[in-house]
C-alpha cells in the first residue's frame, strides 16, 4: 500500500505576546492509503493544528510533511496537494459558499476550471455519495446541520480527493445528524476507497476507525488499533480522555479478577461477557 | 427579521426561472424605465396585467410579492403624500388649511403604483434568479470594467457570500437578542440614547461572530481551491437562446405598447419628484 | 413547588402558511432544589420550552406559574422573571461582548438594579462557582480559551442569582475533560443550597448521571416524566422516538434479550458493573 501522507519531524509554533508556543513538537506519521484513521486528544494537543498540515493549510516551522511524496512547502503544487486532500471544518454553517445545494457542490470545481459538462456529472456523483441527491436544488440554509455537513463533505469529494480530513466534523451536530454523518465518513471509506483522518473528541466514533492516534501536547502518544488503543484505561484517562462505555465496564470487570477481553462497541461487549457466563 | 423577502431566492422552473441572467437583468432595468413612462390609466392598466401575467407564468406565490412591498410601504406612503401637494389643475378640494387638486390625487397614486411597479419587478427578478447567477450576471454585463481595473470577479463573489450569510447572521443576532434580553437587556424602553446603547451588548458580538465565520469560511474557500476569478469556470455558464430573445422581443413590445398608451392623452405631466 | 407549567401550548407563525405547533398542551411541574434533566431530539419543543420558562416567548395558551404566581399576570414585569429563571442558551459564549469579562457579568446584575457592591459580590461568587479567577475576570472575554469562555457566559447567569438555572445543552463542543469539568461545576452549583437546576441535553449519558428526574419531548408533547431510573426503563419507547440511549444500558438490554436475568435500568458504567458483578457471583463464576 503506497503512503498517502507522510509526515517528518513536523514541527509547528507561533507567537504570542508572552513568547513562542510550540503546538507540534515534532510529528512523525505515515498515513496509508485507503486507512480510516483517528486522531483524539484533549482541546490544545495539536490534533486540529496537525490536520491543517495535511492540506497546506499551514506549513510546517520544521520538518516536512509530504502529499503522495509532494513537499506541501512547494507553491507550485498547492492546488495538486488541496484537490487530493480534502478538509472538512467543525461549524458547517461557515463552509458554506452559495446559497443553493449544487452551486455550493460546484464551488471547487469551478475554482479548478472543470468544464460545465463534465461538473455535472462530478456533482451528481457527490451528491450520491453523501446521499443528498434530492436536495439538489434546495437552498442550503433551510437545511439541518448533519445535511449540511454531508453538502460540505459533498463540495470536498466533487474535487474528487484521494483522502479526506473532517476536524470535528460532528461537534455542533445532534445525535440524529452525527449518525448521518458519520455513516457518510464510513461509506466514502468503505465503499469509495478514499482515506479518512476523522479528528474527534467522541470515543464512539474513533472506535469504528482502524487506527487510532492518541496525542498529548504537541505529540503522538499512542498510535494502534482501536481495541488496543482503548484497552489502556489508565493511560487515556490520565491525558484526560474518556474510554468508550463498553471498554470501561469490561475493563472494570476484569480489575475484579475475571478473565474477560477487551470490546469497544456494544455488540463486542456483549459478546464478551456472554462468553464469560457460557463458561460456567 | 425573518420576513425579509427581498433578495430571497425561490428555486424553480419556469420559463423566467429559465432565462440567462444577463437578459434578465437588462430586461428588468428596461421594464423599470418602461413602466415609468406610463402616463395614463389605461398604461396603468396594461403594467398591472402584464406583471401579473409574469407573476403567474414565474409560478411565484403572490403572497411573497406582496410581502416584498411591506418593507417599502412607508415610503410609498411618504412620496404620495408629498406628490399629492404637488401638481395644479383639476377640480379642487378645500381642506382648509391645505387645498388638494384632482391632479394631486392623481400624482400621487400613480407615483405610488410607479413604486410598487418597481418593487413587484425587481423582486421578480431576485425570487427567480439564483443569487450565483445574478452575481454572475453582473459580473459578466460589468466585465468590460475589468479593462480599468475593477475588481469585478471579487466584487461579485463578495455578493453571493453576502446574500449566502444574510439568514445567518439574522438567525445568530435573533439568538443573540434572546440571551441578552435573558439577562435583562431592555430595547424597548427609555431614551434614545439608552437604546443604542443596548445595542452594545447585541452589535459587538455579532460583528465578532461575523470575523470569526468569514474566517473560517476563507480557510475553507482555499481547501476547496479557490485562487480569485482567473481560470475560473461556471456551473452553470451564460448562453443565449431562442427564448432570452423571444423575451427581449416581448419586453420590447410591451415597452412599445405602454408609449402607445401615452397616445389617448397625458392625464398627469408629472415627473419624478422624488 | 418552584415551576408548574399547566397545559402549555404555543404556535409559531399562527395562521400562516409556516405555523407550526412548537408545543403541544404541556404540563409539569418542579420542585425547590430538583435537577431536572430535558432531552428530547432537535425540534422537539425543548428550546422553546426553555424560552417559556423565563418568559422570551409567551404561550400561545396555557399558563406557566413561578412561586405559585402567573409569570404573564403583569406582563410589564416580565423582567423579573427573567432574573428570576436564568437561562443560558445553546453556546452562550457567543453572547459575551464585555471589554472584560467582569463588566460583561455584571449586566444581568446591573440591569436588575443592584449597587456597585452587591454586583460584586455576585460576580464574584458567580466566579467562584464557575471556576474564574480573579485575574481572568479582568481580562477580555476573548483571550479566554473556549472552555473559559462558556464558563464566563455561565457565569454571567449565576451572578444574577436566579432561583432556577436553565442549561441548554452547556457542554456541547467541548472535550470529554471540558464537558467532565463543566457538569462537576454544575453539580457543585445544583449542591451549594436550595438550588433548582434544569439541565437541556441530547447526551442521555449526561442527563442520567445528573438528573435525579427527566421530561422527554417530542413533536411538542411531553412524551415521558419520571424519575431517571424509570424513564430509562423504557429504552425501547426512547430509541423510537430518535434519542440515543445510553451505550451501557443498551449493553444490558442486549443480554437481557439473549436471556441473561439482569436489570435493564442502568445507565452508568458503574452500576453496570455491580449488577454484572452479582449476576455473576450468583453463578459462580467469580
Amino acid at each position: 500500500m503506497p503512503n498517502h501522507i507522510k509526515t517528518v519531524n513536523l514541527e509547528f509554533s507561533y507567537k504570542t505576546d508572552d513568547g513562542v508556543t510550540d503546538v507540534l513538537k515534532g510529528i512523525d506519521l505515515e498515513i496509508t492509503s485507503g486507512s480510516f484513521v483517528a486522531v483524539i486528544g484533549h482541546n490544545g494537543s495539536g490534533k486540529s493544528t496537525l490536520a491543517k498540515h495535511f492540506n497546506g493549510v499551514l506549513l510546517p516551522c520544521g520538518g516536512t510533511v509530504y502529499v503522495n511524496g509532494i513537499d506541501t512547502r512547494d507553491d507550485s503544487r498547492i492546488f495538486d496537494i488541496r484537490q487530493r486532500v480534502g478538509m472538512v471544518f467543525q461549524n458547517p454553517d461557515n463552509q458554506i459558499v452559495s446559497s443553493i445545494v449544487e452551486e455550493d457542490v460546484a464551488f471547487a470545481l469551478e475554482n479548478l476550471g472543470v468544464e460545465p459538462a463534465a461538473m455535472e456529472k462530478r456533482i451528481s456523483e457527490a451528491l450520491a455519495a453523501v446521499n443528498m441527491t434530492e436536495y439538489r436544488t434546495h437552498a442550503t440554509y433551510k437545511l439541518s446541520g448533519g445535511q449540511k455537513q454531508r453538502i460540505a463533505i459533498a463540495g470536498v469529494i466533487a474535487m474528487r480527493p484521494d483522502c479526506i480530513v473532517l476536524d470535528e466534523p460532528t461537534a455542533m451536530l445532534d445525535p440524529v445528524g452525527r449518525r448521518e454523518v458519520l455513516r457518510t465518513i464510513r461509506s466514502l471509506n468503505r465503499q469509495f476507497g478514499i482515506t479518512v483522518i476523522l479528528i474527534t473528541h467522541y470515543m464512539n466514533e474513533a472506535a469504528g476507525a482502524d487506527r487510532v492516534i492518541v496525542m498529548n501536547d504537541g505529540k503522538i502518544v499512542m498510535d494502534d488499533t482501536a481495541q488496543s488503543v482503548f484497552s489502556q484505561v489508565d493511560e487515556l484517562k490520565k491525558l484526560h480522555l474518556d474510554v468508550p462505555q463498553e471498554t470501561e465496564l469490561l475493563y472494570e470487570l476484569a480489575k475484579e479478577g475475571i478473565d474477560i477481553g477487551t470490546a469497544t462497541n456494544v455488540d463486542e461487549c456483549v459478546t464478551q461477557i456472554m462468553k464469560v457466563l457460557d463458561r460456567k | 427579521m425573518k420576513d425579509i423577502t427581498f433578495g430571497q431566492y425561490f428555486p424553480g422552473a419556469s420559463p423566467i426561472h429559465k432565462l440567462d441572467p444577463r437578459f434578465k437583468i437588462l430586461l428588468t432595468i428596461a421594464l423599470i424605465v418602461g413602466v415609468y413612462t406610463a402616463q395614463n390609466i389605461y398604461g396603468f392598466v396594461l403594467v398591472s396585467l402584464f406583471l401579473a401575467v409574469m407573476i403567474f407564468v414565474s409560478q411565484i406565490r403572490a403572497s411573497l410579492i406582496f410581502k416584498s412591498i411591506k418593507p417599502i410601504f412607508f415610503i410609498i406612503c411618504f412620496t404620495s403624500v408629498i406628490n399629492l401637494f404637488y401638481g395644479k389643475g383639476g377640480a379642487e378640494f378645500d381642506l382648509g388649511f391645505i387645498t388638494i387638486t384632482e391632479r394631486g390625487i392623481y400624482t400621487a397614486v400613480f407615483m405610488a403604483l410607479r413604486l410598487i411597479f418597481m418593487v413587484v419587478t425587481a423582486s421578480l427578478l431576485t425570487y427567480t434568479t439564483s443569487p450565483i447567477s445574478l452575481t454572475g450576471g453582473i459580473e459578466r454585463l460589468l466585465s468590460p470594467l475589468k479593462l480599468i481595473r475593477v475588481p469585478v470577479h471579487e466584487i461579485a463573489m463578495m455578493m453571493t457570500i453576502a446574500l449566502r450569510f444574510i439568514p445567518t447572521l439574522s438567525e445568530e443576532a435573533d439568538k443573540i437578542i434572546m440571551a441578552q434580553k435573558s439577562r435583562g437587556a431592555d430595547f424597548e424602553s427609555g431614551s434614545i440614547f439608552k437604546r443604542i446603547g443596548a445595542l452594545v451588548p447585541i452589535l459587538v458580538p455579532l460583528i465578532v461572530s461575523a470575523f470569526r465565520r468569514a474566517d473560517e469560511l476563507a480557510m475553507s474557500m482555499e481547501c476547496r481551491c479557490y485562487n480569485g476569478g482567473d481560470g475560473r469556470t461556471r456551473l452553470h455558464e451564460f448562453k443565449a437562446v431562442t427564448s432570452d430573445y423571444i423575451a427581449v422581443l416581448i419586453i420590447a413590445v410591451f415597452i412599445g405598447a405602454i408609449l402607445w398608451t401615452n397616445y389617448f392623452g397625458v392625464i398627469t405631466g408629472v415627473r419624478i419628484s422624488l | 413547588m418552584i415551576l408548574k407549567a399547566e397545559n402549555i401550548t404555543h404556535i409559531y407563525s399562527p395562521k400562516t402558511p409556516f405555523e407550526k405547533k412548537a408545543l403541544d398542551d404541556v404540563s409539569f411541574s418542579i420542585e425547590k432544589g430538583e435537577f431536572v434533566g430535558l432531552i428530547g431530539h432537535t425540534g422537539s419543543g425543548k428550546s422553546t420550552l426553555a424560552q417559556m420558562l423565563n418568559g422570551l416567548l409567551r404561550p400561545s395558551s396555557g399558563k406557566i406559574y413561578l412561586d405559585g404566581e402567573d409569570i404573564w399576570a403583569k406582563p410589564k414585569e416580565i423582567r423579573k422573571v427573567r432574573f428570576a429563571v436564568g437561562v443560558v442558551f445553546q453556546y452562550p459564549e457567543y453572547q459575551l461582548f464585555g471589554e472584560t469579562v467582569y463588566a460583561d457579568m455584571a449586566l444581568g446584575p446591573r440591569n436588575m438594579g443592584l449597587s456597585e457592591q452587591e454586583i460584586k459580590e455576585r460576580i464574584e461568587e458567580a466566579a467562584d462557582f464557575v471556576g474564574l479567577t480573579n485575574e481572568q475576570l479582568k481580562r477580555s472575554p476573548f483571550e479566554l480559551s473556549g472552555g473559559q469562555k462558556r464558563r464566563a457566559a455561565i457565569g454571567s447567569i449565576v451572578a444574577m442569582r436566579p432561583k432556577v438555572l436553565v442549561l441548554d445543552e452547556p457542554t456541547a463542543g467541548l472535550d470529554p475533560y471540558g464537558r467532565e469539568r463543566l457538569l462537576r461545576r454544575i453539580r457543585q452549583y445544583h449542591e451549594s443550597g436550595d438550588k433548582t437546576v434544569i439541565l437541556i441535553s441530547h447526551s442521555m449519558e449526561e442527563i442520567a448521571e445528573n438528573a435525579s428526574r427527566i421530561l422527554v419531548m417530542n413533536h411538542g408533547k411531553l412524551e415521558l416524566c419520571d424519575k431517571t431510573s424509570d424513564v430509562f426503563r423504557h429504552a425501547q419507547r426512547l430509541s423510537d422516538i430518535g434519542l440515543s440511549i445510553p451505550h451501557i444500558t443498551r449493553v444490558m438490554l442486549a443480554l437481557k434479550e439473549k436471556g441473561v436475568d439482569v436489570r435493564t435500568d442502568i445507565f452508568t458504567v458503574e452500576d453496570a458493573k455491580a449488577e454484572l458483578l452479582r449476576v455473576m457471583r450468583g453463578a459462580d463464576i467469580v
